[in-house]
């Protein structure tokens, strides 16, 4: 992969076969985790009458699914305030399921534009802002599962079995940090 | 004389996370909010220095849809009461 580079409005980008496989197996593990988290959804009588869906007014007990979905008020977690409980709880339910049509849709545009044996990446400015939005979701995953902190060094010790994953953590945020660069170049 | 609580607007509050790149925030308060480049950067060494900014205010239907974008571009926002 070089850098992203710009030709007029449209974003460049080059991946090898290995890259590309690497970029749309991500993306595709964490669009089937949302998908799997949109059919949780209550499906109920006054929801297929009204067209107005609800989602689940409870945090996703998987912590990389949470930090996809972070609640719409700041919760302690030994004393939460009640009235701001419930309200977090009403505010999910409301706005989950536009927020995983989103999510799932960004992923979508990744493996539509990624192609499945490497090659040119060519993105309108739309999709290149889909792109960005799917790589951060991809690292938050990756950066959860890892427990990357601020002091997290390049390299773990060879011995750490996080030790690979965080090889590609930190080559998604190159591609991710480039990406911003040509975007708003 | 007390402002009630009901008359405070709301806010939408970053929180500072360790994945987030500091060029895709910057990016992503210029794209959903208006902000100059420089604006957008304050606010985002805000999040980074301090641990958090407001990003936007007003009724709590414009925060709650500020929110919901936050949360769509990945980013660790919540809304509460200015105080």
């Amino acid at each position: 992969m070089k850098k992203w580079s710009r030709d007029g409005d449209i974003v460049v980008g080059r991946f090898d076969r290995q890259e590309a496989a690497v970029v749309r197996g991500l993306v595709s593990q964490i669009q089937d985790m949302l998908l799997a988290r949109a059919e949780e959804a209550p499906q109920d009588e006054l929801s297929e009458l009204t067209g107005i869906r609800t989602g689940p007014s409870t945090a996703p007990d998987d912590p990389i699914l949470g930090r996809l979905l972070p609640d719409f008020h700041r919760l302690d977690d030994d004393a939460p305030d009640p009235g701001d409980l419930d309200s977090a709880a009403a505010l999910r339910s409301l706005h989950e399921p536009e927020l995983l049509d989103i999510k799932t849709g960004v992923a979508g545009v990744v493996l539509d534009t990624c192609p499945p044996d490497g090659g040119e990446v060519r993105l309108r400015p739309d999709e290149a802002e889909a792109w960005l939005a799917s790589l951060n979701d991809v690292r938050l995953a990756l950066g959860t599962a890892l427990d990357v902190n601020d002091e997290m060094p390049e390299e773990l010790p060879p011995d750490d079995p996080r030790s690979p994953h965080l090889g590609v953590y930190h080559w998604l945020t190159w591609v991710q940090e480039t990406l911003v660069e040509a975007v708003m170049s | 004389m007390e402002v009630r609580a009901e008359d405070r607007p709301w806010q939408a509050v970053v929180w500072n996370d360790p994945v987030n790149l500091m060029s895709y925030v910057t990016y992503v308060f210029q794209k959903l909010f208006g902000y100059s480049r420089d604006q957008a950067t304050k606010l985002m060494l805000d999040v980074h220095h301090k641990g958090r900014a407001i990003v936007s205010s007003g009724t709590k239907d414009k925060v709650e849809v500020d929110v919901k974008k936050l949360h769509a571009a990945g980013l660790w926002a919540t809304m509460q009461r200015a105080s």
